[in-house]
């Protein structure tokens, strides 16, 4: 180890610290760097989705072959894929980076809570993308769905919205439960919202009252909007009204939950 | 924000480097003020009314046992942790606020780097951050890392990790720097470079805040030093200060003889066997560690053949010394020296068993505010558990 050099380490600020833009960057960058750095994980969330299609999509001639019904089990799955890994990546992901010890020296660096959330729901919805990509070709090659590319586009961005609210509720549950008590929460979470959304079996064999409890829940109106920018079937009326409620309650939960949070807590 | 800042720059050129007691502080210089803190987590009180201010320029050493409280401490100054109850400010602002953050650096468990990152990009993230961060290059290369500048840090040795976790505090040019724990694992040579860097930093007007174990460490970087223990601040003040304050002398004296245990003022007395195994064997902590007073003399007959090595504390080395002298007893190997910060370490927070310390040689006792016993924190096996769930709650 050299001398150390006095000019470098001396005190004093100058100049503008960085504004919320460029800390949301560098978050997005090195969490971004840090995922993929580990491939398996990245091979989980593209492999998942497919796997699927190919279990239950694919060998079912009636869905399979009927191009609305394959459009809608290929966003239904798609959506599905996106609750499961915004849950698990963010429930347990964030559970687990708390216990590590690097994340208090985080949290006393100079960037507010936002920056980083940001980043996370950024980086969710990118490697939401990646999930997206082989069951849009599965569906393409091997199914009769069939979109046009404004309906793709739309579809996709559609995606990215409705993954919000999840990233947020899993960012909550991460900031409130230890990694242990985080994979059962999100596990008891996420089939019933599955299940009552419509992601498993087709709502129009719901009866009535399942029928409108299934419309309150995120998943059913992310199903339906999806569905709507894919085939142009309209979605219920309140739709987007359900959908950016329970994104406001998510997001409130996570700030409080992060504000909250001190690192590891025992009793 | 800025006319804190402002402030705050002036203190810092104000008085650069003159310790001085809390007590003295004028709360405006204040870089770092923690009023009437308490924190607990669960029944175990980490912090029990803690009043601590650090002002520009200083180089504070934190010291206590695992568990006393100066990694909370460290976590509230750095926002991670509210105080249930008082008041902590950092450049004047609240700690939990990212902007009362700019100035300020700390560094990372050595264990907690982002494996799959690499040293380059670690450094690069937490420096920008920051205003006007020291380029990475530069700072690689002050800390000797440039050649590991494109190797993940999982891949790295621990001693290396140290390095780039006390760079990492610096990269942000703070005005105050959080060292916890800077030096711990290293070996004697970095441990040294470290020191160095540390000292540059406060000698160009930077602002320290030490916990360490070692209180060699301490002894060798801090002017003003904190003991704190179970909580409580039991001394602060500087480190002449605090090494007078204790009072005790160390006398070692060899002798053939049985020196009794009737030695006047003598607080405490170790004794080993004076053979040459047994010196370059070195400390009597590696031999038989602290005896009582009374213990020394009454296995005088067993195994003196070699002589005795006594190692007397006492308030009054002349006074020792003369009664040595007058009692005709045979001695050699007279040395007299002033207590090291870990004798009057160990003074000060020597726990109950008794007669081991005298009330007067444990001067901190009375400067705990309210004097009052914590409940759980008396026993040994309350410090225990007191211990582990610190250092837990601390990763």
């Amino acid at each position: 180890m050299s001398t150390p050099d006095a000019v470098t380490t001396t005190p004093g600020v100058s100049g503008r610290p960085p504004g919320a833009a460029t800390l949301t960057w560098i978050h997005l960058k090195y969490q971004f760097l840090e995922t993929v750095r580990v491939p398996i994980a990245v091979l989980g969330n593209l492999l998942f989705p497919a796997l699927a299609m190919f279990f239950f999509v694919v060998p079912q001639p009636t869905v399979a072959g009927d191009p609305v019904a394959a459009t809608m089990a290929v966003a239904s799955l798609g959506l599905f894929a996106i609750c499961s890994a915004s849950l698990f990546t963010y429930g347990l992901g964030v559970a687990e980076d708390r216990a590590l010890p690097f994340d208090p020296f985080l949290r006393s660096l100079p960037a507010g809570p936002a920056p980083r959330m940001i980043a996370r729901i950024l980086n969710g919805g990118i490697f939401s993308l990646f999930g997206l990509v082989p069951l849009i070709l599965i569906g393409w090659l091997f199914t009769a769905a069939s979109v046009t590319w404004s309906q793709l586009l739309a579809g996709v961005g559609t995606v990215l919205l409705v993954s919000v609210p999840f990233v947020l509720l899993g960012i909550a549950i991460g900031y409130s439960l230890s990694a242990k008590a985080a994979l059962p929460v999100v596990q008891v979470i996420l089939f019933p919202l599955a299940f009552l959304g419509g992601l498993f079996v087709p709502p129009f064999l719901f009866p009535d009252w399942l029928n409108t409890i299934s419309e309150a829940t995120p998943t059913r109106a992310g199903r339906d909007l999806m569905i709507q920018a894919l085939t142009g079937e309209p979605a219920y009326g309140l739709a987007w009204v359900v959908l950016l409620g329970w994104t406001v309650v998510f997001a409130a939960l996570a700030v409080w939950a992060y504000r909250r949070d001190e690192g590891r807590r025992f009793r | 924000m800025t006319s804190q800042q402002a402030d705050a720059a002036e203190g810092a050129r104000g008085e650069p480097s003159t310790p001085s007691l809390s007590s003295q502080a004028a709360p405006r210089t204040a870089l770092v003020s923690v009023q009437h803190v308490t924190r607990r987590f669960g029944d175990v009180v980490a912090l029990d009314d803690v009043t601590l201010e650090v002002g520009a320029g200083e180089l504070v050493g934190l010291l206590g046992p695992n568990g006393a409280g100066k990694s909370t401490l460290l976590s509230l100054v750095s926002g991670q942790r509210k105080p249930d109850t008082g008041v902590v400010r950092l450049f004047g602002g609240d700690p939990r606020d990212a902007s009362s953050r700019q100035g300020l650096g700390l560094t990372p468990q050595e264990t907690g780097l982002p494996a799959t990152l690499k040293v380059r990009e670690v450094v690069d993230f937490v420096g920008k951050h920051y205003a006007n961060p020291v380029p990475t290059g530069e700072l690689l290369e002050q800390f000797g890392l440039s050649e590991l500048a494109g190797r993940q840090t999982g891949a790295m040795s621990g001693g290396q990790k140290r390095r780039l976790a006390v760079a990492l505090s610096l990269v942000g040019r703070p005005r105050v720097v959080l060292l916890d724990e800077p030096t711990t694992g290293l070996d004697v040579g970095a441990r040294q470079a470290l020191w160095a860097a540390i000292r540059e930093y406060h000698a160009n007007g930077g602002t320290v805040l030490l916990t360490s174990h070692y209180l060699e460490e301490v002894q060798a970087l801090a002017q003003r030093v904190v003991v704190i223990d179970q909580g409580v601040v039991k001394a602060d003040d500087t480190l002449d200060a605090i090494l007078r304050r204790v009072g005790l002398r160390r006398v070692v004296v060899r002798s053939t003889a049985d020196l009794g245990t009737d030695l006047p003022g003598v607080v405490r007395s170790e004794r080993t066997p004076d053979g040459p195994a047994a010196r370059t064997a070195g400390a009597p902590d590696a031999v038989g560690g602290t005896a009582a007073a009374g213990a020394a003399g009454s296995a005088g007959s067993a195994g003196s053949a070699g002589g005795w090595r006594y190692e007397l504390f006492t308030a009054d080395a002349d006074e020792l010394v003369r009664t040595l002298v007058t009692s005709g007893l045979p001695f050699h190997g007279l040395e007299i020296r002033g207590a090291s910060l870990e004798e009057a370490f160990e003074q000060m927070v020597a726990r109950a068993p008794a007669g081991t310390a005298p009330p007067g040689a444990r001067p901190g006792a009375t400067t705990a505010p309210g004097g009052a016993p914590t409940p759980t924190g008396a026993t040994p096996s309350g410090t225990l558990d007191r211990r582990t769930s610190e250092e837990e709650s601390a990763r």
